[in-house]
């Protein structure tokens, strides 16, 4: 039998009966083996109840072939034990870390079995936010700095923790779950589709386009149906629009970290602008009512078109002084070159994605490596790539991604007419029964990742979500890791991860 | 170097918002709904159904804006019934106010609601601890555009401070996640009285879409008296300067 069932992110919904059920010994050698190449790595790895138990499903990625790998396992575990994947490939940490957590199953030889997040549903409820076991060093010359839940700015909560030999940090540990609200089973309470696609916008409102396009692609591959060029132009106009305002809303934040307060104030002025403009496509700065499954309640206007061309010129010549400028600033350079270091060794470790892995050098973009919508037709994307992995590398290619966004938004949009294919959303359209949907975008943090299972009648019976977040928190613990903690605040936006993405 | 600077000064130009009580929406902004009652209900009836968040009733005809996310989508189950106006003025002082009523043309603000001693301590200066529960990131965003180089709300003396020691006051985002909610309260109560207490955003005046997540637990807004309630899904920043604003009158 084979080990995986391959396909694409552009194919449809699979049968849930295609898929394989393999041996989890098989599988593990299979995986020990196979993450030893860095084009593999884990999109998502989740547990489900079925009649006699679990059943396990892994979505694997291959970066050089563009194929996506599925399989699943029904163990006897409580017999047997599952060895810890995690112990040979850090990268599987956070999905063995949920599975203990929801079902109690226990990894042998994991690392770093804690919490993941403290869901309403987690099997020990003895274990709470307040009993988090912090690693702990031994030392007198140590201390322990304990920062959150609650921060200093209007900002979401996290727990972090810090040892720090004088103002040197050894390690810092987060734990996150404050921000748990239940999407997953919200997701499933009813059908009302409306309803999903609202939960998928507040998933990480900073990135509603990103999730709600994974929702919106996710329902059309089980409804099987094709949603035509100019929506997905469309779409990836939404989505460029996303990452330009995030990425500059990160630039003014680092300025403003540092102090620097013209560039603060540039970048504040260009991202109104830029939400400004997505308001004025479809009445929200966020784009949250934008993406809908199966068509759009806001094709683009004649006049639409050409505010956004305006406003994207206009932010893409003045954005760009700025950014000539921030590269010879040397008060900024000395803070932020050689800061923060993370490997494109260890990104690859820990499963890095989005612009913070491109940034040390590792090529995860969906968009190049496993396209859909408008980037899966006659649309060649680049990754930009920087390879010192420090906080000046986060932000230069975060800089350079708005520039390239722009002009994809342009490319897109030259000689565009008003659509009259889009159809408006549709939120009964009946779905596959019996199947497992996944979708994959590129949001400006990174790889999206959606999954569900539909049941006999085809209506959605399990929902999972994976924000980048989930990947990189790992990679902002790593880079603090021996830098003065005072330089913890620019690591953080330079990484600028989602809480509630994480929580859920 | 110098001449980069001033390129990007020269560029930037002039920002802030001279008059924040003078500014219109874009026409596709929803803020406060306009509804009509007809005789066939079939549409209206539809546009309940769909609604994510139930904040529509057909008899008596209403939609309660604290369970609204302004997702529009009755509007188009219901074109005669409902339409959402570009009106962000949309701050209430009770809870109730925010049910708006068939034939009601604006936002209903109760200024007896008010507590004198509001305008008394708090009309110079006003320093707010904003507190996210289960908040998406969208309505903290928009308080932090608050403050920012375009709307700037700081020149009428209101910010946003670190402790909640030197705060007059909490903003609550989020429909306040369980394992938020005893942090919250603790920092409720570290401040100091005479204080308010700002509900900012649809899924923290109702809970929203999580409003029967067993996920979250509202008791603490059961325990204490909100001065303010901001609806939005975020919050718009204009329409929490304007509430602010007349709280403090
Ligand atoms: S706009 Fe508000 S009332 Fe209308 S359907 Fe959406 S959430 Fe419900």
């Amino acid at each position: 039998m084979e080990m995986f069932y391959v396909t694409n992110n552009t194919a449809s919904a699979v049968a849930i009966a295609d898929i394989p059920v393999v041996d989890y010994v098989a599988l593990y050698n299979d995986l020990k083996e196979r993450m030893n190449d860095p084009r593999y790595h884990v999109g998502h790895y989740f547990a489900t109840e079925v009649e006699n138990g679990l059943r396990f499903y892994m979505i694997l990625l291959d970066d050089q072939t563009g194929e996506v790998l599925i399989t699943s396992f029904v163990p006897d575990y409580y017999a047997e034990g599952l060895a810890s994947l995690t112990a040979v490939h850090q990268q599987f940490h956070p999905f063995e870390r949920e599975i203990f957590e929801l079902y109690g199953v226990p990894f042998d030889n994991h690392p770093w079995l804690k919490p993941l997040r403290f869901s309403h549903d987690r099997r020990d409820k003895t274990s709470t936010m307040d009993s988090y076991p912090f690693y702990v060093i031994e030392g007198e010359e140590l201390h322990e700095v304990n920062v959150g839940p609650i921060h200093a700015g209007i900002i979401e909560p996290g727990a972090f923790r810090f040892i720090c030999d004088g103002e040197q940090v050894l390690h810092l540990e987060i734990a996150l779950g404050y921000q748990h609200r239940g999407v997953e089973s919200e997701m499933i309470r009813n059908g009302n589709r409306l309803r999903q696609t609202l939960i998928a916008e507040s998933i990480a409102g900073d990135t509603a386009v990103g999730h709600t396009t994974a929702y919106a692609e996710l329902v059309e591959k089980l409804a099987g149906k094709d949603i035509g060029d100019d929506l997905k132009r469309e779409r990836l106009v939404a989505i460029e629009l996303e990452r330009i305002a995030m990425h500059l809303a990160d630039t003014g934040a680092l300025a403003t970290d540092i102090g620097f307060q013209l560039y603060q104030v540039a970048c504040e002025a260009l991202r109104t602008v830029t939400i400004n403009t997505t308001q004025a496509w479809c009445g929200n700065r966020f784009g949250k009512s934008l993406i809908r499954p199966l068509g759009s309640n806001f094709p683009l206007t004649e006049a639409k078109i050409e505010t956004i061309r305006t406003n994207m010129a206009d932010v893409r010549r003045r954005y760009n002084e700025v950014r000539e400028d921030i590269l010879e600033a040397q008060t900024l350079l000395a803070r932020f070159e050689q800061c923060g270091l993370v490997s494109k060794d260890e990104m690859q470790r820990i499963g890095g994605v989005g612009q913070v892995a491109r940034a040390s050098g590792l090529k995860r973009d969906l968009r190049a490596t496993h396209p859909s919508g408008f980037y899966a037709e006659e649309f060649s994307h680049e990754p930009i790539l920087r390879t010192d992995g420090d906080v000046m590398s986060r932000l230069a290619t975060r800089m350079d991604e708005v520039l390239q966004s722009i002009d994809y938004i342009h490319q897109v949009l030259a000689n565009y007419k008003p659509s009259t294919t889009i159809e408006a959303p549709d939120y009964d359209a009946s779905l596959m029964p019996e199947a497992l949907s996944f979708s994959l975008v590129e949001g400006w943090r990174g790889e999206i990742c959606h999954v569900a299972l539909t049941d006999k009648e085809g209506a959605i019976a399990k929902y999972k979500v994976k924000d980048p977040s989930v990947h990189n928190w790992l990679g902002l613990a790593i880079a603090v890791r021996s830098e003065g903690i005072s330089d913890f605040p620019i690591n953080n936006k330079s990484f600028n991860l989602s809480y509630c993405g994480h929580d859920l | 170097m110098i001449f980069g600077k001033f390129k990007i000064l020269h560029s930037h130009g002039w920002q802030y918002i001279p008059n924040l009580d003078n500014v219109t929406l874009t026409e596709e902004f929803r803020g406060f709904p306009l509804l009509t009652v007809t005789d066939d209900k079939s549409d209206i009836e539809r546009a309940a159904a769909i609604c994510p968040t139930k904040a529509i009733t057909t008899s008596p005809l209403t939609l309660d804006m604290g369970k609204c996310l302004f997702c529009g989508e009755c509007q188009r189950c219901a074109p005669k019934n409902i339409r959402f106006t570009n009106e962000h003025r949309l701050a209430a002082t009770r809870r109730e106010d925010l049910v708006v009523m068939a034939g009601q043309t604006k936002p209903c603000f109760t200024k007896d609601a008010v507590r004198p001693e509001i305008a008394k301590y708090f009309g110079q200066t006003l320093q707010l601890r904003e507190v996210s529960a289960g908040g998406d990131a969208s309505v903290e965003m928009e308080l932090n555009a608050t403050g920012n180089v375009n709307f700037d709300f700081g020149r009428y003396g209101v910010g946003f401070t670190a402790s909640p020691r030197h705060a007059d006051g909490l903003v609550l985002t989020g429909p306040i996640s369980a394992n938020m909610a005893e942090a919250l309260d603790i920092c409720y109560n570290s401040i100091a009285e005479p204080k308010i207490l700002v509900v900012c955003g649809s899924e923290a005046i109702s809970g929203g879409l999580y409003a029967d997540s067993p996920a979250i637990d509202r008791t603490f807004l059961d325990k204490y008296h909100v001065d303010l309630w901001l609806p939005g899904a975020p919050t718009h920043p204009l329409c929490f300067i304007d509430g602010i604003t007349k709280l403090r009158k």
